[in-house]
């Protein structure tokens, strides 16, 4: 098969809607087009008996025990905060700490600042040179007034995947709420709420193939049923958690893209994975001084995250830009601060401005892979004959040693 | 952000990448940056009899647009006397190669890198006057 250009390799970023998805959401736009709160007549029932469909199909992908969990929203981001806010507000009598980790996705960490800011104290645990969360840390961070823990299930940088029903065992055990972004790992590793003991995960439709604007957040109902103060005011839809219309098309294919990721979730993870690691061993084996970044063995089948030292992650995506890939240099961010995931597990400056993250998914080829990895070889060593830095390397020059003048 | 036509041209096809013997006394050196910062820029220039500037060489770890403003750099440096060379100025860079808000300091860094290498030069220069003198 020809390779269509531009090439994408950013599936952490966004996924395309799976074709399959799109067919089942055509018909809701046009000709059932009702609103699943109208409860009176054929069109109201036809939208909800669909979001109901896209709820247990959604739920049956967590492995959750009723589709009443599922409460529908307009993704993570909107998840992440009704989690955190929700829950700090029902229970700001109870206890005012929350845990959670510095790698967490701003959805999480901004959220939890607007708590700090509102009385709330956040204990950010740190992460090892994998990306992982340390359970002793995190079991010596427990207070009697701490009242949820927040820890991402998959990085969305490195692919790290934490230990979630180890983390999980030790909030139950202490009757504290376990919440998880889950949005880059569910339906790519194994996830179960009930097994990982989680009683709040965040989902969004487009990073597993299904639209933009629609997510969900998983709810637990029993044991214990967890409740939470909606953050957002008006027709009290969705159990009074999440007012506003539902958006019926995006569930629908929301419900369609948990279904084949359900069926197909476990072959397509291991396809993937061998194409991954395919891409790794191409690029490592012809470039020197390549460092993987993130855990090698608790990774999302698709993260590939990769530094080149010597050679500017900018610098590299532009030599590559038929290529759609993402970085961790500062010159990619507004902030002008390199990846604040890759700081926090030692790496150095020099090389978080040197990373490069590959995302594989469902539309990967192999032709692509081994298109992708000769370009990235090809360009990486022209860019080095162009570094100074890699001169200074090969005489054997310290650089740490030098002295820069920064700017 | 997409990036503009002149920066694309020289970050493909960038001018006078190379090194030149630092230790020639009529080779002036400026290296300006920091790994941690994301860029560095190596530029160098030889200064012929007639002080004129006669070749220009630049290594850059940056990105495209920082390889793009010290390739550019070295073009302007060529034939122009070091008088010369002390006017050239980040905006002009900015101007030349469409350069975004954003990207402003990859231009600073190229004019700091042309005036270390003329610092360099002159002061090479300034102890072989008074070593000859002596």
């Amino acid at each position: 098969m020809p390779i269509q250009f531009p090439i994408f390799m950013d599936y952490h970023s966004t996924t395309p809607v799976d074709p399959r998805v799109l067919e089942e959401m055509i018909p809701f736009f046009t000709q059932h087009f009702g609103n699943a709160a109208s409860r009176n007549h054929a069109f109201g029932w036809h939208a909800e008996s669909a979001v109901d469909v896209a709820r247990e199909r959604i739920a049956k992908l967590i492995g959750a025990s009723s589709e009443k969990e599922i409460v529908l929203t307009s993704g993570a981001t909107e998840s992440n905060n009704l989690a955190i806010k929700g829950i700090a507000d029902f229970c700001r009598d109870k206890g005012r700490h929350i845990i959670t980790t510095v790698i967490e996705h701003k959805a999480v960490l901004d959220t939890c600042k607007r708590l700090e800011k509102e009385g709330f104290e956040v204990t950010y645990l740190p992460v090892d040179t994998d990306g992982l969360v340390d359970l002793n840390r995190l079991e010596a961070a427990f207070r009697p007034d701490t009242i949820l823990v927040s820890v991402m299930f998959a990085n969305n940088e490195i692919g790290t995947v934490q230990p979630m029903a180890e983390i999980g065992k030790l909030c139950r055990a202490r009757g504290v709420l376990f919440h998880t972004d889950g949005v880059q790992g569910i339906g790519k590793v194994p996830f179960d709420v009930d097994t990982m003991h989680i009683d709040l995960a965040s989902i969004t439709a487009h990073k597993m193939y299904g639209p933009k604007g629609v997510g969900a957040l998983y709810v637990r109902r029993s044991k214990p049923r967890v409740r939470l103060v909606a953050q957002m005011d008006g027709g009290g839809h969705e159990r009074g958690m999440r007012s506003g219309t539902l958006n019926v098309p995006g569930i629908v294919g929301f419900g369609k893209a948990a279904k084949i990721l359900t069926e197909e979730g476990v072959a397509e993870s291991a396809r993937i994975f061998a194409q991954r690691e395919r891409l790794h061993a191409k690029i490592a084996s012809r470039i020197e001084e390549t460092y993987l970044n993130g855990s090698r063995d608790h990774r999302l089948p698709g993260n590939l995250n990769l530094s080149f030292a010597f050679v500017e992650g900018e610098g590299l995506m532009m030599a590559i830009k038929d290529v759609a890939v993402s970085s961790g240099s500062a010159c990619t961010s507004a902030s002008l601060e390199p990846s604040y995931v890759l700081r926090a597990l030692g790496v150095g400056e020099e090389l978080a401005h040197s990373s490069i993250r590959f995302g594989l998914g469902r539309f990967t080829t192999d032709e692509e892979v081994d298109y992708v990895a000769e370009l990235v070889v090809q360009k990486v060593l022209k860019l080095r004959e162009l570094s100074p830095l890699y001169e200074m390397f090969k005489e054997g020059i310290d650089l740490k040693s030098v002295q820069w003048v920064a700017h | 952000m997409a990036y503009s036509e002149k920066v694309l041209e020289h970050a493909e096809n960038p001018r006078n990448v190379g090194t030149l013997d630092k230790d020639d006394p009529n080779v002036g050196t400026g290296l300006v940056g920091a790994p941690a910062c994301g860029d560095v820029m190596r530029l160098q220039i030889r200064v012929g009899e007639g002080g004129l500037i006669e070749d220009a060489r630049f290594k850059t770890f940056g990105c495209g647009s920082a390889i793009a403003s010290s390739s550019l750099a070295t073009e302007w440096l060529k034939g122009k006397s070091l008088a010369e060379a002390s006017t050239i100025k980040n905006t002009s860079i900015v101007e030349e190669l469409n350069l975004p808000p954003v990207k402003i300091h990859c231009s600073v860094l190229a004019e700091d890198a042309i005036k270390a290498a003329i610092a360099d030069y002159r002061a090479k220069q300034s102890v072989k006057a008074a070593r000859e003198s002596a």
